[in-house]
């Protein structure tokens, strides 16, 4: 051992402990817990009013209020996958020679003085047993090597010396789930988009600032449906959505939660709804004095003369509340009167109360007698390239823990020795790179066999 | 025959099997213990037609949907996880003083459910986020998961208990032996990593395809994550650090110990996105 380190050696050999990654894990599970209790991504009043401004400017400091993202946060995650990766790479060349070795050789010395190591004796020649072994062995492990001295044969075979790379997939899954978020926090993008129905948009803003951002198509939203249980709660909603590009439609698509749909890269997703302003309603007007009626369907900006031929009516637009003496009645559409000596003032019909205007009591009356209910589609509108490095990681981490769980580099040792014409001993031991238990469970039972 | 008279009564017959366990062990019978070896059984058949029942209930309702939706048809469903792990432990093992420490589990996870006045055992319709394949393997996995955690939290307990002197005369000293204790720890922490492991991945994924965001770091997931970096600690503290016994044994039952906080504390303390598991 060198006394003197230099400054990088030192540095490498602090990434190279697996004490650190045990630190790091340990301090990571610590603060993580840190963010699930302290509020995350709220206003500066709030934290002021809960904790006092001396702790505020602590976790102004620390960025507690959006600590995932934090500089300390993602510099304990660099440090882990430094740490993974300096380790695999120290190990790499050991390892590579233990599971691609030029020769298989064992050191019967070894399995002789193995703990699980099982002495027998059965009634049969050297020869016969040899075949045996050979063919049990061969048949549930592997090819079997064997060395012949005179008086004893000795057979060797082992499975799963490829599984040692179990652990290096599994870490490097995690390296590519990592930086497979790190890509898509860098080159993609999350947004939301409210689209009325029949509406076309090709921008949407941003989550994160606010900021718009152009999507290089258009969207229409054809139609937008919502069903629900008879509890009232919602059941499923659904856009009927059409891709728009250099003015060509380029596909139709339904949407639901849970169905989004993906187009260049862009992927759409259904995630809420409300209510978009009618552009018509359907009136009936009373008249006070000769009681007549009249039904007749009217969009907003439009104005026309009632039935006395002085009075004008104008539909002036749509209010999603409608402030009434204070109360909030909801959505209404707003309408002016303007009477013949030129006189004008403002009337509400709010949906909820069809018949509202009639209290009015003026020479008119405004009944709603159906409005097209309209709806906008509230679409999530994300882009993430990184998102195939971080699924490729999944799907090789459940591998990979599967491979360094549950399967093993196994290598069993038996040697037989004639001890007379018709008997033999049988020496049977093993070793696993784990779960040491199992093999001698197996161990056992190949003694049983083996006993006949 | 409905699923709540089922369910119900699987409550009382795990009761059942857990007095026998603790009877057999109190007063040193193994015939105790076969006895609640056959009741924890047919209570598990028991759990499971309830669990087929109430399936098939949603579908009469006209609702539809797998019973893995909310707070209570997981509790029942974590009962049959944990009564089905034990199960094929006792038949592999044989050792079935460690009854004792899992039935109680049983039986804790489904009376909560069944008692607990904030739990609602009413069918419900499914919101529309909450249809998808993905939530039903993340839910089947992620209480596999915790069913191992929850049989190791079991083993781990024996640590404590089990007198060190091999001629003690105390009723524990028929604890299985050290090296098995040890060994069924490991395994059951290694099962439910791997499925904890596939839980978090499918609940991603089913995010992913709900709203486009696989991870949002909400109380939730966050407690899930906690819970399984302190296994990944477990497992590199045994293999890397040669760690074992006592010293492992507090990991694990601090393990279990923030499952259950992802399981009942997040909900109660904590707000997130998730409705109930
Ligand atoms: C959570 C992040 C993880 C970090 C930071 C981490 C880090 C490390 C490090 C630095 C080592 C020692 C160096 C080496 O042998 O390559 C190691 C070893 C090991 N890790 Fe991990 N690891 C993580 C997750 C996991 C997971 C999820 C598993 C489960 C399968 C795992 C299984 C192992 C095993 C079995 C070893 C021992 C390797 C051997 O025997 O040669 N690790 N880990």
């Amino acid at each position: 051992m060198k006394k003197n380190k230099t400054i990088p050696e030192q540095i490498w050999q602090f990434f190279c402990s697996a004490r650190l990654a045990v630190y790091t894990l340990v301090i990571l599970a610590l603060t993580s817990i840190i963010g699930t209790v302290v509020l995350q991504n709220g206003a500066e009043e709030e934290y002021i009013e809960f904790y006092g401004h001396g702790w505020y400017n602590l976790i102004k400091a620390f960025d507690v209020d959006d600590m995932y993202h934090a500089w300390w946060f993602l510099g304990l995650i660099v440090i882990l996958c430094v740490n993974i990766i300096v380790c695999s790479i120290e190990r790499l060349s050991t390892t590579w020679k233990i599971i691609f070795p030029k020769k298989i050789i064992f050191n019967p010395d070894r399995f002789r003085k193995l703990k699980n190591l099982e002495i027998f004796p059965v009634k049969k020649t050297l020869l016969s047993l040899s075949l045996e072994v050979e063919k049990l062995l061969s048949k549930n492990v592997g090819p079997v090597l064997k060395e012949e001295t005179g008086k004893s044969v000795i057979l060797y075979a082992e499975k799963g010396r490829w599984t040692r790379m179990g652990v290096y997939v599994v870490h490097t899954s995690l390296i590519l789930l990592l930086s497979g978020a790190l890509i898509g926090s860098l080159f993609g993008f999350k947004a939301n988009l409210n689209l009325d129905e029949g509406k076309t948009l090709d921008t949407a803003i941003l989550v994160e600032n606010k900021k718009p951002v152009k999507l290089g198509f258009s969207i229409r939203c054809n139609d937008f449906n919502v069903k629900f249980y008879d509890t009232g709660a919602p059941e499923e909603f659904k856009s009927n959505l059409t891709i728009i590009e250099d003015g060509k439609e380029i596909l139709t698509e339904d949407i639901l939660v849970n169905h989004p749909l993906t187009y260049k890269g862009i992927n759409i997703f259904q995630s809420s709804y409300g209510s978009a302003p009618p552009d018509s309603v359907s009136l009936e007007i009373f008249g006070q004095q000769d009681k007549t009626a009249l039904i007749r369907t009217v969009k907003i900006g439009e104005e026309f003369q009632l039935p006395d031929e002085e009075t004008i009516f104008k539909l002036e637009g749509f209010l999603p509340h409608f402030d009434f003496n204070g109360h909030d009645l909801g959505q209404a559409f707003i309408g002016r009167i303007v009477e013949k000596d030129g006189k004008s003032f403002q009337i509400g019909l709010p949906l909820k109360f069809p018949t509202f205007d009639k209290m009015r009591k003026g020479s008119f009356a405004f009944v709603i007698k159906e409005a097209e209910q309209k709806h906008y589609t509230g679409l999530h509108i994300t882009k993430d390239p990184g998102i195939w490095y971080v699924y490729a990681g999944f799907i090789l981490m459940i591998i990979g823990c599967w491979v360094t769980f549950f399967m093993a580099h196994e290598s069993y040792f038996i040697e037989i020795e004639t001890t007379g014409e018709l008997s033999s001993n049988l020496y049977v031991s093993g070793t696993s790179n784990r779960n040491s238990h199992g093999l001698k469970i197996k161990i056992r039972k190949m003694c049983h066999i083996l006993k006949g | 025959m409905n699923s709540s008279f089922l369910l119900s009564s699987t409550t009382f017959i795990y009761a059942l099997a857990t007095v026998f366990y603790i009877g057999s062990f109190a007063f040193k019978k193994q015939t105790l213990s076969k006895a609640g070896f056959i009741v924890l059984v047919i209570g598990f058949l028991d759990n499971s037609a309830g669990i087929i029942m109430r399936w098939i209930e949603s579908y009469e309702m006209g609702y539809g949907h797998a019973p893995f939706s909310n707070m209570y048809e997981s509790l029942v469903f974590f009962s049959w996880t944990i009564a089905i792990l034990y199960i094929f432990i006792e038949l592999k093992y044989k050792e079935s003083i460690i009854g004792l420490f899992v039935s109680p589990l049983v039986f804790l996870a489904i009376a909560y459910a069944s008692f607990d006045p904030n739990t609602s055992s009413k069918i419900s319709p499914l919101l529309p986020a909450l249809k998808s394949n993905w939530l039903i393997a993340h839910v089947i996995t992620c209480f596999l998961g915790y069913a191992g955690f929850a049989v190791s939290f079991g083993f781990s307990i024996m640590y404590f208990i089990k007198p060190r002197n091999p001629q003690s005369e105390s009723i524990f000293a028929k604890l299985p032996s050290w090296e098995l204790i040890d060994e069924l720890t490991y395994q059951m922490v290694v099962f439910g990593f791997l499925f904890l492991t596939i839980g978090i991945i499918t609940g991603a994924v089913w995010a992913n395809s709900a709203w486009g965001k696989y991870w949002t770091w909400d109380p939730k997931e966050t407690w899930s994550l906690i819970t399984w970096l302190i296994y990944a600690i477990f497992m590199h503290l045994r293999i890397m650090r040669g760690w074992s016994g006592k010293s492992l044994a507090y990991i694990s039952i601090l393990g279990f110990l923030a499952v259950l906080f992802t399981y009942f504390g997040v909900n109660f303390l904590l707000s997130g996105l998730h409705s109930y598991a």
